[in-house]
C-alpha cells in the first residue's frame, strides 16, 4: 500500500499528446515535473482555471502503469461535461494542466499482492484497471487475471487493440467483453449489462479468493459489488471506485 | 504553487454576469443538486413537522395536518454560496409565521433540524415577518427528494444553505447553535448582499 | 441523489491537502455504530465547492467533515472513535 509522506499539492503538468481512443474518448499523455510515481489504480485531480478566476476540478484515474514514461489519463467526452469537453476539444500539445496526485491508496494494486485478479469495468472505468494490467505486464507478472469489460459498442471499447495484443501474448490474461447497445455482425460474446450470472460465469469462484476491482459509474459499481458479495466473495477483497453519475 | 495560472481557452459553463445579482454570483439555468449525505426517504405515514425547544407546548403536524395548513405561492430569487443564483424561482409553502402563530417564546434563534444530520441556525427574526416558508412544491410540482422533498425550509434572503432540505422542524433556542456548514467555516448569518460566505466576512 | 456518493478514495485528494499520511488506507471505528473499516471503503459526498463529507457505510454517520475556505481548513473528526495509521518509519 502506498504510504504518502507529505501533503499532496497542486503542480503543473505539460500536455505531450492528446490521443483519440474511441469516438468519445481521448487519452491525455502528460509530463509531470517532480512526479514521484504512483500505484496502479490511483487517480489524479485536474483543475481548470478561467481568466476571471473561476475554478473547477475533476478526478481522473491514471491509466498508465507506474513503469510508463508518461502519465496517461483517459477522458470520456460528456455532452454537457464542463471539464471533459475542455480536455477533449480544447487542450493540445504544449498546454499546461494543473494536476494533483497520486491520490488514493485504497483502490490500488501492486503485483506483489498477487491474485488471482478479477477486474470489472464499464466505459471509462477501464482506466485504473488498464493501469493495473499495464503494470502487471511491465513487471513481468504471471498473476492470473480476468478483465470483464462492459462497453456500449465495439467501437467504444477503450484500449481495445492493446488489450487484444496483451491477451493474445499472455495465457494468464483473459479479456472478456460485453457490448450493451450494439454489436458487430457475427458477435458471439456477451450482449447485455453485467449481472450476477455473468460475474459468476466469468469471474473466479469465491473459493479461489480473487482480488476484485470494480470501476465505473456509481450505479454500475454498486450493482456489481452487491452481486459479487452475494455470490460469496469476501467484501474485504472487493474494492470499488465509483465515478459518480457520469464519470466526470 | 501556481499563482496566476489559468487554463488557456477555458471558459467554464456559460455564466452571464448580471448587475442585479449579489456580489460574486452568476446566473444559473439549471438547479444544481448539492448533497452532503444520502437522500432521506421518510414514509409519509411516519413523517411529521414540529416546533420544539423554548415553547410552552411543542407543536406537531402529521402530513395530513400539515397539508391542511394555509399555504401561499412564493416567487423569489435564490443565491447559493457556491456562487450560482436563480431569479424568480416559484415555490408553494406554509409561512413560518403560520406555524408559529400564537407562540410565546424567549428564544431569539431557531435551529432547523432535518432527516439525516443536517442543521442550520438562524435568528428568529429572520424566519418571521413573511421572510420564511416551509415549502412543499417547486415550479408547480411536489418538491422532489433530491431538492429537499417532501418539504424544505425556504429563506430566500440568505444564502441557500440556510434553506434546509428535508426539514422536520424548528427548535427555538435562547442561544445560537451553529449548524452543519456554520461549524465548517461558513458564515453564521449569510447575507448574500454583504457577501457573508465565511466566518469573518 | 445517491448517485452523487463516491468511494472514500474520492476524498483522498482533499484529505491529502491536510494530512501528511494516506487517509484512505487508515483504519477507523465509527463513533455511532462501531463499524471498523478503512476510510477508503466509506461513502464520500463531495459537496462541490462547499466541503467533503465522509460517511459510515453502515449507519451514514458523518465520520469526517471537511471544508476549505478563506485560507483555512475546518476539520470535524467527531464521528470517528479512532484513526489508526501505519508508521512509515518502522
Amino acid at each position: 500500500m502506498a504510504v504518502q509522506l507529505r501533503r499532496i499539492l497542486w503542480g503543473l503538468a505539460e500536455v505531450i499528446e492528446v490521443v483519440p481512443e474511441t469516438p468519445r474518448t481521448k487519452s491525455l499523455l502528460l509530463e509531470v515535473p517532480e512526479w514521484e510515481g504512483h500505484e496502479a489504480g490511483q487517480h489524479g485531480d485536474v483543475r481548470l482555471t478561467a481568466q476571471d478566476g473561476y475554478q473547477t476540478q475533476r478526478s481522473y484515474s491514471i491509466a498508465s502503469a507506474p513503469e510508463d514514461e508518461r502519465l496517461m489519463l483517459a477522458v470520456d467526452r460528456l455532452d454537457d461535461g464542463e471539464v471533459s469537453i475542455y480536455l477533449t476539444d480544447v487542450l493540445m500539445t504544449g498546454d499546461k494542466l494543473e494536476l494533483r496526485g497520486p491520490i488514493g491508496g485504497y483502490f490500488a494494486w501492486e503485483e506483489g499482492e498477487g491474485g488471482p485478479l478479477f477486474l470489472v469495468g464499464a466505459g471509462s472505468g477501464i482506466a485504473p484497471l488498464m493501469a493495473m494490467i499495464r503494470h502487471r505486464g511491465a513487471a513481468g507478472s504471471d498473476v492470473p487475471t480476468r478483465l470483464l469489460y462492459s462497453s456500449r459498442s465495439y467501437e467504444e471499447i477503450i484500449f481495445r487493440e492493446e488489450l487484444e495484443t496483451l491477451a493474445s501474448r499472455d495465457g494468464a490474461l483473459e479479456v472478456i467483453h460485453t457490448l450493451t447497445r450494439s454489436r458487430p455482425e457475427g458477435w458471439s460474446g456477451y450482449d447485455r449489462r453485467i449481472d450476477a450470472e455473468m460475474l459468476g460465469e466469468v469471474g473466479w469462484s469465491p473459493e479461489e479468493s480473487p482480488l476484485v476491482f470494480v470501476c465505473g459509474p456509481t450505479s454500475f459499481v454498486e450493482g456489481a459489488a452487491d452481486a459479487l458479495v452475494r455470490l460469496g466473495h469476501d467484501p474485504a477483497r472487493v474494492k470499488t471506485e465509483r465515478f459518480g453519475p457520469t464519470g466526470g | 504553487m501556481t499563482e496566476g495560472f489559468f487554463s488557456r481557452g477555458f471558459l467554464g459553463r456559460r455564466r452571464s454576469q448580471d448587475t442585479e445579482l449579489p456580489p460574486g454570483q452568476y446566473l444559473e439555468d439549471g438547479f444544481p443538486v448539492l448533497s452532503a449525505g444520502p437522500t432521506p426517504r421518510t414514509p409519509q405515514e411516519e413523517w411529521d413537522f414540529s416546533i420544539v425547544g423554548e415553547i410552552d407546548e411543542p407543536r406537531r403536524w402529521t402530513w395530513e395536518e400539515f397539508s391542511q395548513l394555509p399555504s401561499e405561492e412564493i416567487t423569489r430569487d435564490i443565491h447559493c454560496v457556491t456562487k450560482w443564483s436563480k431569479l424568480g424561482t416559484s415555490w408553494e409553502g406554509v409561512s413560518v409565521d403560520t406555524l408559529l402563530e400564537g407562540v410565546e417564546t424567549a428564544a431569539e434563534y431557531v435551529t432547523a433540524f432535518c432527516d439525516g444530520d443536517y442543521t442550520t441556525n438562524l435568528p428568529l427574526v429572520d424566519v418571521t415577518g413573511g421572510k420564511a416558508w416551509v415549502a412543499f412544491a417547486y415550479d408547480g410540482e411536489p418538491l422532489e427528494p433530491e431538492h429537499g422533498g417532501p418539504v424544505r425550509l425556504l429563506v430566500p434572503h440568505l444564502y441557500f444553505w440556510k434553506s434546509a432540505k428535508w426539514v422536520r422542524g424548528l427548535q427555538l433556542t435562547t442561544y445560537d447553535i451553529p449548524g452543519f456548514w456554520e461549524t465548517l467555516g461558513y458564515h453564521n448569518y449569510g447575507d448574500p448582499w454583504r457577501e457573508q460566505r465565511y466566518w469573518g466576512d | 441523489m445517491d448517485e452523487l456518493r463516491l468511494d472514500g478514495n474520492a476524498a483522498a485528494g482533499t484529505l491529502g491537502e491536510v494530512f501528511s499520511f494516506e487517509v484512505t488506507t487508515a483504519h477507523y471505528a465509527c463513533e455511532n455504530c462501531g463499524r471498523a473499516d478503512r476510510i477508503g471503503a466509506a461513502m464520500v459526498y463531495e459537496v462541490r465547492d462547499l466541503g467533503t463529507i465522509v460517511r459510515c457505510p453502515s449507519c451514514d454517520n458523518a465520520l469526517i467533515r471537511l471544508a476549505h475556505n478563506r485560507g483555512r481548513y475546518w476539520i470535524d473528526l467527531r464521528g470517528i472513535r479512532y484513526l489508526q495509521v501505519e508508521d512509515v518509519a518502522e
